[in-house]
């Protein structure tokens, strides 16, 4: 995979990752995860399905012997849902011991956001479907959203 | 979850075996409380508190090291002076009472809290305690002189024979000053000569009654603690050795000429202290050193052989970090897959491979074998949950004022350590329950005719790939008709009343919030907890089962699986899903024509195998798969069975038999009905597999 980034650059020490965040597309807007929450980017690849479970949730691959539930962050973001595409990736993302795979769009770049170009989300936006938005970080005159994992993972969705 | 190594390794190993030393004082004195005879295992207890002691003190928890100083205090009487008559219960319940404040203290460590529980109260009831035996045996004070002495002995004589075979050839004089604020110096110079014990041979050290005298604190805080003895090792070796020694502030060693003898130690004595008339003492307590007291001479040996005993069958058992053992098991479960993946690679079909074959099969050989060691490492005997019930029993018969004998029975059965983990709270509800609720008050047994002490029993057995443990008591039973009518109130009933089986009737009691005890007491009642038992068990893919007889008892019966992470199953595949029968579970795999499936009024489907019916599960009905086949004759019918029933699952076709590594379900699919984890096939592939006793209870 050519968006495929390598393992080895997130194994670096805890302070070298502070403010640094892993960016992603998803239709014009873009979301901004922190890098200490993520473990690896890998491709597509098939997903086992699962009966009765949320719809957001597509299903279980297995990554390396270790079992992981993907999500369809256009589905939890109640969002259109798009085909998948060779740009398609799957984020792992680890929080409090659960991992979780996050399918997005494409993702793009790892940047800086200091803390002090965070604010926190408007009341507007962090109510409904973008409950998930937990700050906002301003880079040049562009803005990221930045994701809550916590919420997203254990959050329900309306929907189940 | 197995906690991550925490960074303190000596803090873990502190926690790890005082814990082991705690559970082992409790034994002996729950089975000092049934005979009433203390004299076989007071030595056992008292080198137990000393070594919570001394270790407490080191790792600066001063609660358990005042405490446990407190209970030696009492024990080195009781060990001494061996009173006829005392307050036997009295006793135990304090010990207990120790016993249980210090696992407190222990559990808040580990969560890394402080250990800041108020042991005040507890040493004044042991120093009360102790100056009532006092009392009633006034020879104590002639005796306490002895006593200290006779410590002083077993110190040195655990290695007699090792120290005379051996000289040393480099003799040292140390003398030792611990931090300023460290508080115990004594116990800390006891502790400082252990370890020096290990690579030195301790010819004397001064203050020399560092254990019973309280006061020599403050003479080894004020001008140090000295050691004379003799090593193999380097000057070099030995200044480093002390470096590792904790607490240490300033070290003076000095390594002794070779012609300078040890005796010439006293001498050195005085000349830190002058004029103090020590001599005596110091040469006292070297002389039975050189020229061992005939008196002594018969107990020496026998403590020496006791202790090498446990020396060398400490040897042969290493303490292993759970998480390790976890990740050599997930690496085996890989291990097996990659096993598949090469020997059934696509790649080969069709060749003729003899050579390959062989090495095939060997290869595969050695991971089973591999595989059933890992298993078997991680197996251990139920022995420690089984033992946490004695004291239960003894603790609640108390409070609750019935007398109760427990009877176990098969605790060697060894069970997967995750499964040990799982099982320990459930069993000790059940154990609650069956005292609380189970055994009537005395005099309701005496009218009924039964013996005066209940009888609890917990058994357990091997049966197939299951172990099954059961609680029985002999109490007054289960009413079968009150939970009938509390369940229908509560609207529970899932079909006619007349077709419920008694099991079925009883297990409502596992529904949350059901509870036919109208009393509220400390320990159940409350209608919360057997539904938490449901969960836990079913959490290790387990069950339960319920049996009782109205004034004969109940027995309730927990069926949970030998291991939890490898079974042999049969793969079938729904459409593009594949699901993963255990092999226990399957009775026959079979080809049923569609004139042989009826179906009921309630649109419930029924398969007729040979004259008989069997309920019809359509896989891909039921989890709503996408499939092709439809049709009963197209795919292939797999005949499953619990403890009571039947049924005939209904799949697209059969994939084959193969050993699967169950993972336990990630999160947000953790809670399907009938599936309890799933498995990575040989090509990569997960399956589902399926929880055939929760599939039949639907």
């Amino acid at each position: 995979m050519d968006e495929a980034l390598d393992n080895n650059e997130f194994e670096l020490e805890e302070d070298t990752q502070k403010d640094r965040y892993l960016t992603f597309t998803m239709g014009k807007e873009v979301y901004a995860i922190e890098i200490v929450n993520v473990t690896e980017i890998i491709g597509m690849q098939a997903i086992t399905e699962v009966p009765e479970i949320p719809r957001f949730i597509k299903g279980i691959i297995n990554l390396r012997g270790k079992i992981i539930p993907i999500m369809d962050a256009r589905l939890r973001f109640h969002k259109e849902p798009k085909e998948y595409t060779e740009r398609t990736c799957i984020i792992i993302i680890d929080i409090a011991e659960h991992s979780i795979g996050l399918v997005v769009d494409q993702v793009s770049e790892v940047i800086l956001i200091p803390e002090t170009e965070i604010v926190p989300a408007p009341a507007e936006l962090t109510g409904g479907h973008s409950k998930y938005i937990k700050a906002i970080g301003k880079v040049d005159k562009d803005v990221k959203l930045i994701i809550d994992c916590e919420k997203l993972l254990h959050e329900d969705g309306t929907d189940k | 979850m197995p906690k991550s190594s925490r960074k303190e390794p000596l803090l873990d190993l502190y926690i790890f075996e005082t814990r082991q030393m705690l559970e082992e004082l409790e034994q002996k004195m729950l089975q000092f409380e049934q005979t009433s005879e203390l004299e076989s295992s007071i030595h056992e207890i008292f080198r137990i508190m000393h070594t919570i002691k001394s270790s407490s003190a080191l790792m600066k928890i001063k609660n358990i090291a005042n405490l446990a100083h407190s209970s030696e205090d009492l024990f080195s009487f009781l060990r001494e002076v061996n009173p006829r008559d005392f307050d036997g219960s009295g006793l135990a319940d304090l010990v207990l009472n120790i016993v249980d404040f210090m696992k407190t203290e222990i559990i808040k460590i580990d969560n890394q809290q402080k250990p800041d529980g108020d042991c005040n109260e507890l040493i004044r009831q042991i120093e009360k305690s102790l100056a009532g035996l006092q009392q009633s045996n006034p020879e104590f004070t002639a005796r306490k002189k002895k006593a200290a002495d006779s410590i002083k002995y077993d110190f040195f004589f655990t290695e007699p024979g090792k120290a005379a075979a051996s000289p040393k050839k480099n003799r040292f004089r140390a003398v030792v000053f611990f931090e300023k604020d460290c508080q115990m110096e004594n116990t800390r110079a006891f502790g400082t000569l252990l370890e020096l014990k290990e690579v030195a041979e301790i010819v004397h050290y001064y203050p020399d009654d560092i254990i019973d005298n309280k006061e020599n604190e403050l003479l080894i805080r004020n001008s140090g603690f000295h050691i004379t003895f003799r090593s193999d090792l380097s000057f070099k070796k030995i200044k480093k050795f002390f470096g590792h020694i904790p607490l240490i502030e300033k070290l003076q060693l000095q390594q002794l000429k070779k012609e300078e003898p040890d005796q010439a130690f006293p001498g050195v004595n005085f000349a830190y202290h002058p004029g103090e008339p020590e001599q005596a003492a110091t040469i006292e307590s070297l002389e039975p050193r050189v020229h061992p007291e005939p008196g002594k001479d018969q107990l020496i040996p026998v403590e020496a052989g006791k202790k090498n005993v446990t020396a060398s069958s400490r040897q042969i058992i290493i303490n292993v970090n759970v998480a390790k053992l976890d990740l050599l098991l997930d690496l085996i479960g890989e291990l097996v897959i990659a096993e598949a993946l090469v020997t059934h690679n696509s790649d080969l079909d069709g060749l003729s491979l003899d050579n390959f074959d062989k090495a095939a099969r060997q290869l595969r050989k050695i991971t089973n074998e591999i595989q059933d060691v890992v298993m078997s490492i991680r197996m251990l005997p139920l022995t420690i949950i089984f033992r946490k019930m004695n004291r239960l029993v003894r603790d609640m018969g108390h409070t609750l004022g019935k007398e109760i004998r427990l009877e176990t029975r098969g605790e060697e059965t060894e069970v997967d350590k995750n499964i040990i983990e799982h099982i320990s709270d459930p069993l000790i509800h059940l154990i609650r329950n069956a005292i609380d609720h189970g055994i009537e008050p005395v005099s309701e047994r005496i009218a009924k005719g039964k013996p005066e002490y209940g009888t609890i029993s917990l058994e357990a057995k091997e049966a197939g790939g299951d172990v099954r443990i059961t609680v029985k008591d002999d109490g007054a039973g289960l009413d079968k008709q009150k939970i009938l009518q509390l369940a229908k109130q509560q609207r529970l009933l899932t079909k006619p009343e007349h077709e419920l089986t008694d099991r079925e009737i009883f297990s409502f009691i596992l529904l949350p919030g059901f509870s036919t005890k109208e009393t509220v007491t400390e320990y159940s009642g409350r209608g919360v907890g057997m539904d938490v038992v449901k969960d836990n068990i079913e959490k290790i893919r387990g069950n339960i089962f319920i049996d009782s007889v109205p004034n004969e008892g109940t027995a309730i019966t927990i069926r949970v699986p030998l291991t939890l992470a490898i079974i042999t199953g049969m793969t079938i595949s729904v459409g593009y899903s594949r699901y993963t029968v255990p092999i226990d579970a399957i009775v026959e795999s079979l080809k049923v024509s569609g004139d042989d499936v009826i179906t009921g009024q309630n649109g419930k489907e029924a398969v007729v195998i040979r004259g008989k019916q069997y309920p019809l599960i359509r896989l891909h009905r039921l989890y709503n798969v996408k499939t092709e086949i439809t049709e009963i004759n197209d795919g292939i019918v797999m005949m499953v069975q619990n403890e009571s029933k039947r049924s005939c699952l209904f799949a697209d076709g059969i994939l084959g038999e193969q050993q699967v590594v169950i993972k336990p379900l990630p999160i947000y699919i953790d809670n399907i009905k009938g599936i309890g984890g799933c498995a990575l096939l040989g090509d990569g592939a997960i399956s589902l597999v399926l929880d055939i006793e929760e599939l039949l209870s639907k």
